[in-house]
Formats: C-alpha cells, structure tokens, sequence
C-alpha cells in the first residue's frame, strides 16, 4: 500500500538524482529535497521532512496551558510573540475569557513589531541565498534593535513567552514609546533601501520574476494562507476576516498582488512591512494605563505584586499553577479551533479540553506545514537554481513545520 | 509573462451565514449526523467514518455553500476522555468558505479496532500530508491515499507517538544511537612517558 | 639526550605552538542549524555581534573543509544519523560546540523524538547553556574552544575509527544514515490490534 517502488519504476532516462539536505547552506532549517534533474532541469522533486519533529503536540498533553505558552516561543521561531498570542487567544477563546484592554493593545504591538522581525529576516535571507549578501546583515541590524525593544519588554531576545492565559505577562517599560519609533523610522528606511536594491535589479529579476508560479485554484486546494496566497490575488487575511485583538479600530490595508510568482511574494512582504510599521503607529496611541491581565482570578494568573502581598492572591496563584484535581485553568469539556494571522499565514490552534489543567489535545496548525507540499509541484520543471529562490520565498520555518 | 490573475474579494466572517450551513447541512445529512455544535466562527458536524467523505464532498461543491479552501486536518484519541465518544479516534477536518465567510469541521469519528477512513486527497490537494501526518501519529489509514507513507517519524519507527498509550518518553530510540567518543588508541604515549 | 636532539625537540615544540596557535584563530565552522538556537548562531555571525573577529570568518557548510561543528538546536530521531555523519566526515582536528540547552541535554523537551543531549553521541568540547544561548555565550563558547585548540586538545582526539569495536554498523541498533539515500528500506508498518487499557501511564504523568 505504501512503499518507495513506485518511484524508481518512473524513473526517467538520463536524469541525475540530486539530494539537497536535510543539512543544507541555505539557512531555511532541515529540509530535505531529492530531485531527478536532467541538465539544469528538475524532472521530479520529492520533499522529505520531520527531521525537527519534537512532539510539540504530545508534550502539550503533559504541560499546562500557560506552560505551553513557553512552548509554542519554539514553533515559529523568527516570530515568538505572534505564536505566543496565537496560542493565548485560542486558550481564552476555550475558557471565554475577556481580556483587558491595555493587554489588548499591547498584544497587537508585539504581534506587529514580531511580524516585521520574521519578515525582515525572510526577505533578507532570501536574497542572501541568491548570492546578496548585503540585504540580510541590514535586516538584521533592524532585527537587533527590535531585540533589544524585546528583551527591554519581555526579558529575553527570542523566545519570549510573552503572554499568558488573560493577558501578558509584564507591562511595557518607560521609555518604550520613543525606543519603538525610533526604529520604526530606521525600519521604513531599510525596506526603502531594500526596494531601491531589488526591484530593478537585473539579476534578482532574471531568478524571481516568473519563477514558481501558484495559482489560486492551488492555493484553495492547498489550503495555502499568508503572503504566499496574496501573492497570488486571494486576499485572506483574518486581522480583516474577523479582526481580533484591536485591529478593527486601526487603519491599515492588504498588499496583494496578482502574478503568483517569487517576486510578488518578496514585494508582498515588504509592502507588509510598511504595513504593519502603520498599524504599529496607530496603536501605540491607543496605550492607555489599565491591567494588564484579566481580573478573573480563578482562570488568570493574579498581579506578582498582589500575589507577595495578598493572601487571597497567593492561593488563586497555587492553585493556577500547582497540578492537582480542580487546579489550574479547568475550561470546559470541549474543544475549539482559533486561528490567527502570524507572518506565515493562517497560525490555527485546535485545542480539545477534558476540563482538567492540561489540555486534551493541542493541534498546532502550522502555516508551513500547510504551504509546503506544493513546493515539489513547482519544482517540477524548474532549473536547478530556482530551488533555492522558491524555497527563500516560502519562508518555511521547520520548528513550525515539523513540530 | 501569464496573465495575471483576478484579485479576490476579502472574505468577511458572517455570522448569520452559520444558520444557512446548518440548515443546509441537515437538510442533506439528517440521520447520518451524529452531533452539530455550533462554535465561534465555526460549526462543528460530527459523522461517522463512513460519511467523512460524502459531507465532505456536499460542503465542497454544493453551489450555496463552497467550503474549497482547505485548512486544516488532524487526528484526536479519546481514550479515557471524560465525556462519552462513539468511537476512540476521530479524524477533523476544517474547511473555510470564501464565499460565506465561515469555517466548517467534520469530525469522523474512527473505531480503533479497524482505523479506516477515505481519504479526501481527491477533494483537497492539501489533505495529502496532513492525512500521511494522522497516519504517522495515531495509525489510521486512509483509504484512497496515493502515498500513505510516515512523514515525521523516520519510516523503520515502531508505534504511533500521539495514541495515549504511547508514552511521552518514548519506549528508548532516542538512546539507540552508535557511540562515537574517544578512545586511547594503542600506540598512545602512556602517562609519563614520551 | 644529545644536544641535536634537543634542538629538534624545541623546533617541533615551537612548530607546533605555531600550528595550534593558527588552528585556534581561524576557526571554521561548520553550522549546524537545526531550530531557535540557530537563529542566534546566525545573529552572532552577522554585524553586531561578529564572529568573523574570530576568525570564524568562512561559513563553508561542507564538512570537509570546516574543524568546528556547531550543533544548534534540537536533534531529533531522524536527525541523529544525518549529525554523526557529518561529524564523521569532517577531518581531523575537529572540535564541537554544543550550542543551547536542547543540544546540551534535551532542553524541555523531554520527549520520545529528542536526543536528550548529543554528547551521547558524539564527543563534545563546549556547551552552551541558554535557550537560546545568547551571541555573548556563543562567543564565549568559541573562546573556550580556542582555548583548547591553542592548548593541542579535542575531544576527538585519539578517536579510531578503524577499532572494530567501535565500527557502529556492529551496534546491535545501528541505523545506516545510507538509507537516506536509497528510501527507506522498511517493511510495511503492521496496524496494531487494539492497544489494551493500561493504566494512565501517559495522562496523569504529570511534570516530574
């Protein structure tokens, strides 16, 4: 029913098999792609995957929801924040739980400052794997000061564990306003500086435009969300499907261009990029003091002050966090999909509650793993050089896809 | 250069088309429909193996509904869960539908003694891997399937990981690696000498 | 000793404090990107935090041509053999830094797929402790490993390869890296009857 047979029987005259990976120079993680090329053409691809698979899924079984907020930092790991507050949501969606308003607001900044990081680090690792080595060491200068705005806010650089189950989980530090639009400013700079090198650039043309078209019949059949679908002319995004957090209050539009190939996925990022620069803009003038955490103390950790202080804090605290029957988040005997717009697409969280502190099950809908698989399809046909650029503007991430 | 595509509308979640697919659906479904529950966003409908398929197929091309975008699909096991289920497996598969603005799940619920089910790669192209992934991780097989192979586990993997009697630690391939560490080789100075 | 002796002594001495002294500045390394940590292993070789001062200037990623194998990030079950051939195909001397608590000792994830630590596996010269580790530990890290090649040692030193036994196809669990390359060689995996009931080993484990 299932073997490799299939495949040496179609195999073609004079074709080469070439193996790339699953250690491999382009900095995309552990991939494995096996090819069948004749000359610089690829006559088939086969994509082999699972060389990072962790059992994310299976651990999340054994840890608690606020526990798995630690986890999830390690799914998407050029963007933690958006799997952080991907996952919050999805728990306080289960338990119906209101979140406050600054938490709100402050969520969407780092989702938003979180989405410039891994698309700065996708477009500037993509051109670097066409031999461009400039654009990745000026994004990650932009990367490096959002770091530092996230280790001033957070505690740490990348894996931020940010949020919690009703809110985050520190409030933002002084200062924080003018740090963040300074770099705002640098930032809009270098996607000027980036658009000025790339878009007439002959060589990065020539190995871009036209290469590994999508169609969006595709994209429905795949399933494919993200700036990978809007390249395409399907406008989805869910921060316009059904706006979470505050992005109905905010202005900001949807890039999207029609041609479907590598390079329209490149300039959908960066017009994302302006974007979200926009979006951020707008809602730090919607910081205004308040909680920073829901005041439902049975189903959201209390204030660390309060927990030192107040009886009453200390034990809501244990019992959150201790494990024990009747401790810890106790949402109903259910199960629920949520999904949010992380800089990937579609980032859905399936979780299926027994009413006890650990979920049932947790289906981490990956992004990647969704828009993967039609990579072998564009392959086919391909020259040997554009694996590399396809692969680039994918932005597959293996911590999401393989989990 | 091709022709460009068209740009799409963006679709918009609306929550009274949730009653037109819930009626539509039982309308066609009726019996055969073990559960309906209605969530944010999305209702959920529960079947058996058998009618995984079929569901699947009306909601995809039946014209009032259009649920052609496919998001997601993933495999639970209710072993010792608290609430009663028909079965101990149950595949669920999410689709969207551009047109409605609406999300639907079919839950198939799967017998463990013969875990079987069609697949729905004929349907949705993106059902290949997620199906091969709910093979790899609870051992159900899907019917119809070009290419049931594993794809997280490596393929020569003993057991199927997520099942609940599986456990967390696995059962020691993590620790049946060969040894590469230093050894004195037997012309090396001993100590004092040389 | 005769005097002859004893200048050749001091040469071959001299020689090689230089040859470890350039050994331990121009320290090419092999990355080993797996997950998170080597996303701070790329901060580290790109302007702020440059490790390129270190001479770990060439990112080759052939094995052949690098001596530090940086192994950053989670190492799973499918992984481990691709990780030991590489080590087994870079040259000697060779040193390995471990970069990240997944790499060091299975980090959190304390799982059926992980390495709990590859220095099961294969011999280790640093380890990085952190999740990720930040580019100051890392840079530390490629210190402590110029420390010792300045010093003549590393850990895979003395290592034979040609001692049957330590030929790993004699492990009674060796899994050839080869069949990467040919497809998988398996039989067709057996649907399991009806696992029984047993006690909740897995549900209520726990954290422990």
């Amino acid at each position: 029913m299932y073997s490799y047979e299939h495949e040496i029987e179609e195999r073609t005259e004079n074709t080469v098999r070439m193996n790339v990976g699953p250690s491999h120079p382009a900095m995309h993680g552990t991939l494995r792609v096996m090819m069948e090329v004749q000359g610089e053409r690829i006559v088939r691809a086969e994509q082999e995957i699972g060389f990072l698979h962790t059992g994310f899924e299976k651990l999340g079984e054994h840890r608690s929801y606020n526990q798995f907020i630690t986890l999830s930092d390690r799914l998407n790991y050029f963007s933690p924040l958006n799997n952080n507050i991907g996952f919050a949501i999805a728990a306080e969606e289960l338990v119906g739980l209101e979140v406050p308003r600054r938490a709100q607001v402050i969520r969407t900044i780092m989702a938003e400052l979180s989405r410039l990081a891994d698309h700065s680090l996708c477009v500037g690792a993509m051109a670097m794997d066409l031999g461009a080595f400039t654009s990745i060491l000026w994004t990650f200068v932009e990367r490096e000061k959002l770091y530092d705005v996230f280790e001033a806010v957070t505690g740490t650089r990348l894996t931020t564990s940010y949020t919690r189950v009703g809110g985050v989980a520190f409030d933002l530090p002084d200062g924080f306003e003018k740090r963040v639009m300074t770099i705002l400013d640098s930032m809009e700079e270098t996607v000027e500086k980036l658009r000025g090198s790339f878009y007439k650039n002959r060589i990065f043309l020539d190995r871009t435009e036209g290469v590994g078209i999508i169609t969006p019949a595709e994209i429905e059949s795949f399933g494919i969300t993200g700036p990978i679908a809007r390249s395409t002319g399907k406008t989805y995004d869910i921060r316009k499907y059904r706006p979470y957090l505050v992005y109905n209050e905010l202005e900001f539009d949807v890039p999207v261009y029609t041609q479907g190939d590598t390079l329209a996925r490149y300039k959908v990022r960066l017009d994302e990029m302006d974007q979200s620069i926009r979006i951020v803009r707008q809602a730090l003038r919607l910081l205004e003091p308040g909680p920073i955490s829901a005041l439902d103390q049975k189903h959201a950790l209390p204030d660390k002050m309060s927990t030192y202080t107040d009886m009453e804090s200390l034990i809501h605290h244990f019992k959150m966090i201790m494990p024990g029957p009747d401790h810890g988040l106790n949402p109903p005997v259910t199960d629920l999909y949520s999904a949010t717009e992380s800089p990937n697409g579609e980032l859905g969280f399936y979780l299926v509650s027994d009413g006890g502190s650990n979920p049932w099950r947790v289906r981490v809908r990956p992004p990647s793993f969704i828009n993967y698989p039609i990579f072998s399809k564009l392959l086919e046909g391909a020259m040997l050089a554009d694996v590399v650029a396809i692969l680039g503007s994918f932005n597959i991430i293996a911590g999401e896809l393989d989990r | 250069m091709s022709a460009a595509a068209p740009v799409s509308a963006s679709p918009v979640y609306t929550r009274e088309n949730l009653a037109v697919l819930a009626a539509r659906v039982e309308a066609a479904f009726g019996e055969r429909l073990l559960g309906k529950e209605e969530k944010t966003q999305y209702i959920q409908f529960s079947v058996k193996a058998a009618d995984a398929h079929d569901l699947a197929r009306f909601l995809k091309e039946e014209p009032a509904l259009g649920f052609t975008w496919f998001v997601d699909c993933c495999g639970v096991d209710y072993q010792r869960y608290p609430k009663a289920m028909p079965e101990r497996f149950a595949v669920v598969t999410t689709l969207f539908s551009p047109a409605l603005g609406v999300k639907a799940q079919v839950r198939a619920f799967v017998p463990a003694a013969n875990p079987r089910l069609a697949s729905l790669c004929d349907l949705f192209a993106g059902a290949n891997w997620t199906e091969r992934e709910t093979f790899d991780l609870y051992g159900i097989v899907f019917e119809g399937h070009p290419d049931l192979k594993r794809i997280l586990m490596p393929d020569d993997f003993d057991g199927h990981p997520l099942r609940k009697d599986y456990p967390l630690r696995g059962r020691g391939e993590r620790g049946a690696f060969p040894v590469y560490h230093a050894v004195p080789l037997d012309n090396a100075p001993k100590e004092g000498e040389g | 000793m005769s005097a002859q002796d004893k200048i050749n002594d001091v040469i071959t001495t001299q020689l090689g404090f230089a040859i470890n002294w350039a050994r331990s500045n121009s320290m090419w390394p092999m990355p080993f990107g797996t997950a998170c940590c080597g996303i701070e292993m790329m901060a580290t070789f790109m302007s702020k935090y440059d490790a390129s001062r270190f001479g770990s200037e060439v990112l080759k990623f052939s094995p052949r041509q690098s001596d530090l194998l940086i192994v950053s990030g989670r190492i799973s079950l499918k992984m481990m053999p691709v990780l030991q051939r590489i080590w087994e195909q870079m040259p000697e001397p060779k040193w390995c830094i471990s970069m990240g608590a997944c790499a060091s000792s299975g980090g959190v994830f304390d799982t059926y797929t992980l390495i709990q630590g590859v220095d099961q596996f294969i011999p280790v010269d640093a380890y990085m402790p952190g999740c990720p580790p930040r580019p100051e530990a890392f840079i530390e890290a490629l210190m402590t490993v110029q420390e010792k090649a300045r010093k003549g040692q590393a850990s895979s030193n003395d290592f034979v390869s040609t001692d049957a036994s330590r030929d790993p196809s004699l492990s009674p669990n060796y899994r050839s890296p080869d069949r990467f390359m040919d497809g998988p060689q398996s039989a067709a995996d057996e649907i399991p009857a009806e696992a029984p009931l047993s006690p909740l080993t897995t549900v209520q484990e726990g954290r422990s």
